[in-house]
């Protein structure tokens, strides 16, 4: 069940006043039926593997509380009169119980995982290096489908598991109430990757109809829909065009879909994370932001604190900070500051750390070449300019340009462009046609066609053109005005027939000019996908 | 006090607000929905029905072979014969099922029509015909049947119910028989029949290709099964034609089924590709379009030819004597034979 699809729609019609006439204690139960039957209709073996996840996590979670419990009592009945020695080697082995807990349990989600979105890449690799080496025998591929989101929930569980193991938050004993956390519709199928702290206190409470926030949840859906159908996917279109004749669209043509391809994907998520939050809020559920007008970044850090904030702040958090203290870390961090010199050897860890999670990152995004590619050239980069960091100090020493707007601005395209030139590698989805493609930038020298009008020929009208210049120009005055505060809260100051009007208004502008339909590719969200 | 007030208010702006936006979504989707008149009028065929006094002996059910190569305005001047074509483009067997089933909402005609040729698709083909005999029809049972029936897989159910999900994106195209016709309809027929009066002979009508299995599919032999039953249940006489058309080609084999169910059946079958001496068809003159379909005298030829053997076979009633149905015909002939001299007016002009 596509967001955009009727089917979906239908689905909200019947589930939003279902769940404003159910019992504010039962609500949380239908919301879950209903997370159910929309994970469902992507296919039923979908639900086996999110309900292995959710189990096996679930009774790992309460099996590592039940520990801490036990800790607990264990010293308590002991009393003051335990010494500091027994305590803290109860705790040690306690800790060690639950430890092991954790890692079957991560083991077994994460083999989930790998089993439904990565074998199928590991055996096409073995494959190719038995034929490098002449080899004839080759392996077969598992015929598995890809269930929809289940890097998403795999990974909102899994940072729900590692919390309770670290006592942040206390184990959910509900079964049923822990499925929902783990199959809340909305962001079942492209995030935000949420925390149970933040997410369970608004899902299982009750909640009364109230006019002002259904209806706020409602703008923030068209406001979804209106970037996935008019924007989105009308670039889609170009960049299609672009990335299916590489043979034959280069040099100026490459770098027009790396920037059409920069735009498409961020209406798309963006469109989809509004759609999200808009349902979740209709609903009176509050899910965090997941972007924060990442293109106006003034580099790369910065970006990607601000783009899809859930998955950077989850890696940050599961994986940046537990290698970077873990104990091989920290001994090979001693070995590089005694042998390497004081420097390097503090940079060490936190690039090694940095390489581990951008390899995750991108091996997270898909199981292909590209998008390990694609993470490590983050990685590079991003090293690259901490590395360049003292030159930059030394040159805004010496220039005083740091506050001028017009380098503020110098150094928002610069990350645009680098960011769109990175997502090349997602774009072409081949690393060597990535690579040919970033040559002919440079050998091509068709620089004409940017201005004679031949991107008119990529399947798009100039009406499109021009519905995507004022769509890309609003998106851009929404962005702009979201700096001093919402947009939403704004417009709700009006008065009543000029925000009727407005809304009215964007939601015919997604009515006759969206891209849905006969005739139109169903495409389905990008992050869907992941 | 205050709640309630506020509560009172609120809904008073719901419905402020409900009642406009509606009648602005009702006259968008009125505007960019395809109006069938001066561009492709073969859409307007199956709305006009409705129009008309439902009081025929005969109803005509198939695609163009149908609504363009037989005249009921010959049948009702030579035999008193009141007839309507319930056709459209590309119509296919289940479509013409579910409007005769549509068709005895309104009246029960003595005799049906029905030409095989749509016999040869077992499968919905193309949307954009779909459309053009889904759309005509009022919302019945028998449209929703017929939806479901025809829908290809990139169709919707909830586009039919509400087409400016559909033709969302005309509003770049629209036109000004938009805005002409967003509240009428224009007469497109002449009880379904639409006229050409060019001719252009049939030369070098290319030969049936290859196929693969001659038989017809399952769902087309049901689809026959239940027009067979429904009219014997209704009373009706079920005639099955083969309409005077070179292309389709229509192979031997698929004859020899369509005569062995026509015996077994004890229908009557009438084959026109056979009588060419009989009715006086000539492919040299009685086509516009090479063989594809006949033009006014081809469409003229085989109707009178049609309605003799109707009477003679089905003993259909000859109602010229029937006064108010005479008067009503006096209007029809005139719009016809005014569309006649235009069309040759034109034609000498051109």
């Amino acid at each position: 069940m596509l967001f955009t699809s009727y089917e979906f729609l239908g689905f909200l019609l019947l589930l939003f006043p279902l769940y404003y006439l159910c019992p504010a204690r039962h609500q949380w139960k239908l919301l879950l039926a209903g997370s159910i039957l929309f994970y469902f209709s992507a296919g039923p073996s979908c639900l086996l593997y999110m309900l292995g996840v959710t189990a096996a996590v679930y009774l790992a979670a309460v099996r590592i509380g039940d520990l801490a419990r036990e800790q607990e009592e264990l010293l308590k009945a002991g009393g003051a009169e335990t010494d500091r020695e027994a305590r803290r080697a109860c705790k040690a082995a306690y800790r060690k119980r639950q430890k092991r807990v954790l890692l079957a349990a991560l083991l077994l989600s994460l083999g989930i995982l790998a089993a439904a979105k990565y074998v199928n890449f590991l055996i096409g690799n073995i494959n190719s290096l038995v034929r490098a080496f002449g080899g004839q025998r080759q392996l077969g591929f598992w015929d598995l489908a890809l269930p929809m989101g289940i890097s998403f929930y795999t990974f909102q569980a899994i940072g729900y598991l590692i919390d309770v193991y670290r006592g942040v938050v206390p184990p959910e004993r509900n079964f049923f109430k822990f499925a929902l956390f783990v199959s809340f519709f909305p962001q079942l199928v492209q995030g935000p990757i949420s925390r149970f702290r933040a997410l369970s206190q608004g899902l299982y409470a009750g909640h009364r109809f109230d006019a002002a926030v259904f209806s706020r949840g409602l703008q923030r859906m068209l406001w979804g829909f209106f970037k996935k159908l008019v924007l989105a996917d009308r670039m889609l279109v170009a960049v299609n065009a672009i990335v299916r004749d590489s043979g034959r669209y280069t040099g100026a043509y490459v770098l027009a879909g790396m920037l059409f391809y920069a735009l498409e994907l961020y209406a798309d998520f963006t469109g989809g994370i509004d759609i999200t939050i808009g349902v979740s809020e209709a609903l009176g559920i509050r899910v965090r932001e997941n972007f924060l007008r990442p293109y106006f970044s003034k580099s790369i850090k910065e970006y990607w604190r601000r783009w899809h904030i859930s998955m950077g702040a989850w890696f940050t958090d599961y994986v940046f900070y537990p290698v970077s203290v873990s104990r091989p870390m920290l001994r090979l961090s001693r070995f590089a500051r005694s042998h390497l010199g004081q420097a390097l050897g503090r940079r060490l860890p936190v690039y090694l750390s940095s390489f581990a999670v951008w390899l995750a990152t991108g091996v997270w995004h898909g199981a292909s070449w590209n998008f390990v590619a694609w993470g490590l050239a983050n990685w590079a980069v991003l090293m690259a300019s901490q590395e360049l960091e003292p030159l930059y100090r030394r040159f805004h020493r010496r220039f005083a340009v740091r506050e001028r707007s017009w380098f503020k601005g110098f150094q928002v395209v610069r990350t645009v462009l680098l960011m769109s030139a990175l997502r090349l590698f997602d774009c072409y989805r081949d690393v060597p046609a990535t690579f040919r493609m970033f040559g002919s930038l440079l050998t091509a020298r068709n620089w004409a066609v940017l201005l004679d009008g031949s991107l008119l020929n990529l399947g798009l009208s100039p009406l499109d053109f021009g519905i995507l210049a004022a769509g890309l120009a609003l998106l851009l005055a929404v962005s702009l005005i979201q700096r001093r505060g919402s947009v939403r809260d704004r417009i709700a100051a009006w008065p009543y027939p000029l925000r009727a009007l407005l809304w009215f208004g964007l939601f015919l502008v997604v009515l006759f000019m969206g891209f849905y339909g006969i005739g139109y590719d169903k495409s389905q969200f990008i992050y869907n996908q992941f | 006090m205050a709640a309630e007030k506020t509560r009172s208010r609120a809904w008073a702006r719901l419905l402020l607000t409900a009642v406009p936006v509606l009648l602005c979504l009702f006259l968008l989707q009125r505007l960019v929905v395809p109006k069938y008149a001066d561009t492709l009028p073969e859409g307007a065929l199956i709305g006009a029905y409705y129009r008309e006094e439902k009081d025929h002996d005969l109803i005509f059910l198939g695609d163009c072979e149908v609504y363009e190569n037989f005249s009921p305005k010959v049948l009702w001047e030579e035999y008193g014969i009141n007839s309507y074509i319930r056709g459209s483009a590309q119509q296919l067997i289940w479509q013409s099922y579910y409007l005769l089933e549509d068709t005895l909402r309104y009246e029960t005609p003595d005799a049906v029509v029905f030409n095989v040729l749509a016999m040869q698709y077992d499968e919905p083909q193309r949307e954009a015909y779909n459309r053009m005999t889904l759309e005509g029809m009022r919302w019945s049972p028998a449209k929703v049947r017929s939806i479901l029936a025809s829908m290809t897989e990139e169709e919707h159910f909830l586009d039919y119910v509400f087409p400016l999900l559909r033709y969302h994106s005309r509003w770049s195209e629209l036109g000004v028989e938009d805005l002409q016709y967003m509240f009428r309809s224009k007469s497109v027929s002449h009880n379904g029949f639409t006229m050409r009066v060019e001719a252009r002979p049939a030369e070098n009508v290319p030969q049936g290709r290859v196929l693969p299995d001659y038989c017809f599919g399952d769902r087309a032999w049901a689809y026959l099964e239940k027009l067979t039953a429904l009219c014997r249940e209704k009373g009706i006489q079920l005639v099955l034609v083969k309409a005077p058309s070179l292309y389709p080609y229509w192979y031997p084999q698929w004859e020899e089924q369509i005569e062995a169910y026509a015996r077994e059946q004890g229908l009557l079958y009438i084959n026109f590709l056979e009588l060419t001496e009989e009715t006086g068809l000539d492919y040299a003159t009685d086509t516009y379009d090479a063989g594809l379909h006949l033009n006014l005298p081809g469409a003229e030829k085989i109707s009178r030819w049609l309605g003799r053997t109707l009477q003679e076979q089905l003993s259909l009633e000859d109602r010229r004597g029937e006064e108010a149905l005479a008067r009503r015909w006096v209007e029809k002939i005139a719009a016809y034979e005014a569309e006649r001299d235009t069309q040759y007016a034109a034609l000498a002009a051109a």
